[in-house]
């Protein structure tokens, strides 16, 4: 099917990447097995299902050790779900009626599917997950190879119905130059680790079910586009933004920097001591949010003063003479441990979370101030340690005096509530430093919970009445010449990380994979064009409207 | 001996996802024969996709059942387990 004429195909992008190249379609899967009586006994079929399924098991270990990290983690999902007592129960059943082994397997795994699949949201995308086990069990019992990627010998996008993990998991990048899923969500397990990889990904384009291998298509991640039939004119266009964020990704590591010099250092958000190197080796220039909840949430008592102090000790050595700002342990209602908070209330995002559960539990925080102190004097990086959730002056002063009495001598706030936005001079008084967290400033903002999809919606940090909180603060650490930073995921958006500056940031903290996109984006504006792109923002009505103003902003002056 | 106790879940997500693998392992470690049910439908606690099969959400009520030696210290792991946020933030 030649189409002549152009399409757009919508899907949802993750990440910023651009790609143009062939289509090579997923193998289709083996063919369905036929409803038919076995020739076996149901021994001998439950015997050989269930070695298919340890060969498949076995596969999936192995794929998994060979990708590490979080696709290791999700691939061992899937080898529980193959021996799932559930499924074989099903399956036993089926083979005991007489049928054959695949046909048993086909049919049990469906049925658990399809329960899962009624379910709907974050389960029914896990129905994909099982129905690529099946489909490599059914392979394996017919002694046919697994199915997986394409391998057409050139670069190619790869289109398939929904990625499982296993295959994501051993993609290689230098074949594969984008994916574009026709199910799957944003928490698909293919979004999830094109983030995790930085590939390029459009998910959920139902219309590329039409797509056929070999058409040349445009995979825009930034618009959340396929555009098929692609004219000269839009490969261009395509190919030097490919050209200019591979220049940016293999730029030499600068400093992060505007166009006139201004000094933004990049910094890394982290939540293990063990994804500092990764971090160092992507640029980042000091850690600007270094969440300590991971020491704290798999106990049920707080972690001695020793334990932590280890794991602070370890960070802090990745980073000589480098800045790194560890946040207290963030915990209250909504995430609750059984020492600091475990209160039952009915708005725990307005409960006694963040610093003011500390302020409650001043042997956890003293504790924890303590190791800190400890790590700092064993090691040569520059810490500096913030309360979450502060919401008043006189909390701030209590924070930086039991920071300061245990000898830790930067201590900041961030800034994640209206009031102390709205404080915030006051707040720099006693503070050395503010960092702002926009995922809880936009909720608390806009009065909508985070995790409620109802009113995702009003979750944007582009929205203007977040913007100008942003800039009060932004305003109070110029006067009083205390440092101001973001550490939210606005940061990791290039063209909002330059509307931050304009607002009078001076750093910017993200997940590592997102520093070359924003150091590149920096680079072309100074100080200057960067106030008036976020002028521009701020005066808009709404939030789709202020992107457009600092797009357009952006546009009228980058005339190279 | 049968014990039972009930609990409210404490997990942000819920026993979705990671959470619902960690518990699964968790039932699996315990040796003893596990049940867990929310409203009326009771799933093998040792089972990833009955457990999932469940949608438990954060808040949601959910009745453990164990059975045979060592079901109290059983229940104990579990509830511990069921009431901690196991989510990163």
């Amino acid at each position: 099917m030649a189409v002549a004429s152009q399409s757009v195909l919508k899907g949802t992008g993750i990440g910023q990447g651009v790609a143009v190249g062939p289509v090579a379609r997923m193998s289709p899967p083996p063919a369905v097995p036929a409803e038919q009586s076995s020739t076996l006994t149901p021994e001998e079929e439950t015997a050989r299902v269930q070695e298919a399924i340890q060969t498949v098991a076995a596969d999936l270990t192995a794929r998994g050790q060979a990708a590490g990290g979080q696709a290791q983690e999700v691939l061992e999902a899937q080898v529980m779900m193959a021996q799932d007592p559930t499924v074989s129960e099903a399956v036993a059943a089926q083979v005991s009626a007489g049928t054959t082994g695949e046909y048993a397997v086909h049919a049990a795994f469906g049925e658990v599917a399809e329960t899962l699949q009624a379910l709907g949201g974050y389960l029914g995308e896990r129905a994909a997950d099982l129905h690529d086990v099946a489909i490599r069990v059914i392979a394996a019992l017919r002694g046919e190879p697994a199915p997986g990627v394409p391998d057409p010998g050139h670069p190619f996008v790869l289109v398939a119905q929904d990625l499982a993990p296993a295959d994501t998991a051993l993609l290689d990048l230098d074949k594969v130059l984008a994916l574009v899923t026709i199910e799957g969500g944003p928490t698909s397990h293919t979004a999830i680790l094109a983030r995790g990889k930085g590939i390029t990904a459009v998910v959920g384009a139902k219309e590329a079910a039409g797509l056929n291998d070999g058409d040349e298509v445009i995979v825009d991640a930034a618009s959340s586009e396929v555009v098929t039939n692609p004219s000269q004119e839009q490969k261009d266009r395509a190919a030097e933004r490919i050209a200019q964020r591979e220049a940016a990704q293999a730029a030499p590591i600068t400093d992060g920097a505007l166009a006139d010099g201004t000094e933004v250092p990049l910094l890394a958000n982290l939540g293990n001591p063990e994804h500092a190197a990764e971090a160092v080796e992507l640029g980042a220039e000091g850690v600007g949010l270094f969440r300590t909840e991971f020491l704290f949430l798999s106990s049920d008592s707080a972690p001695s003063v020793a334990e932590q102090r280890q794991s602070y000790q370890q960070l802090l050595e990745a980073f000589p003479g480098k800045k790194v700002v560890v946040r207290a342990l963030d915990a209250g209602a909504d995430k609750p441990l059984p020492f600091l908070n475990d209160a039952e209330e009915e708005n725990p995002a307005l409960g006694l979370r963040g610093l003011r559960a500390l302020l409650t539990n001043e042997e956890v925080l003293r504790d924890q101030l303590t190791a800190l102190a400890e790590a700092d004097r064993a090691t040569e990086a520059d810490l500096w340690v913030m309360a979450p959730m502060v919401s008043t002056v006189e909390e701030t002063e209590t924070f930086a005096k039991f920071a300061h009495q245990h000898g830790l001598k930067t201590a900041g706030v961030m800034v994640e509530v209206p009031s102390s936005a709205l404080l915030a001079e006051q707040i720099l008084a006693t503070a050395d430093f503010a960092s702002i967290g926009t995922n809880d400033l936009t909720q608390y903002t806009m009065a909508a919970d985070r995790l409620l999809g109802s009113v995702a919606g009003l979750q944007d940090p582009w929205h203007p009445a977040v913007l100008k909180l942003v800039r009060e603060v932004g305003v109070a650490g110029t006067r009083t010449g205390k440092p101001v930073g973001v550490c939210g995921e606005a940061a990791a958006d290039p063209l909002l990380a330059v509307v931050l500056v304009g607002l009078g940031v001076n750093s910017l903290s993200m997940a590592p994979a997102a520093l070359a996109d924003v150091r590149a984006e920096l680079l072309h504006h100074t100080k200057e064009q960067a106030q008036a792109i976020a002028e521009a923002a701020l005066t808009a009505s709404t939030a789709a409207e202020a992107l457009e103003a600092a797009r357009a902003a952006a546009a009228s002056h980058s005339t190279e | 001996m049968t014990a039972t106790r009930t609990v409210s879940v404490g997990s942000s997500q819920g026993l979705h996802a990671r959470p619902a693998k960690l518990f699964v392992e968790a039932a699996q470690g315990t040796g003893a024969q596990v049940t867990i049910a929310k409203g009326e439908k009771s799933v093998n606690a040792a089972s990833i996709l009955g457990v999932m099969s469940l949608g438990v959400d954060k808040g949601d009520e959910v009745t453990l059942t164990a059975e045979g030696e060592g079901a109290e210290s059983a229940l104990d792991t579990l509830e511990e387990f069921l009431v901690t946020d196991h989510d990163e933030a």
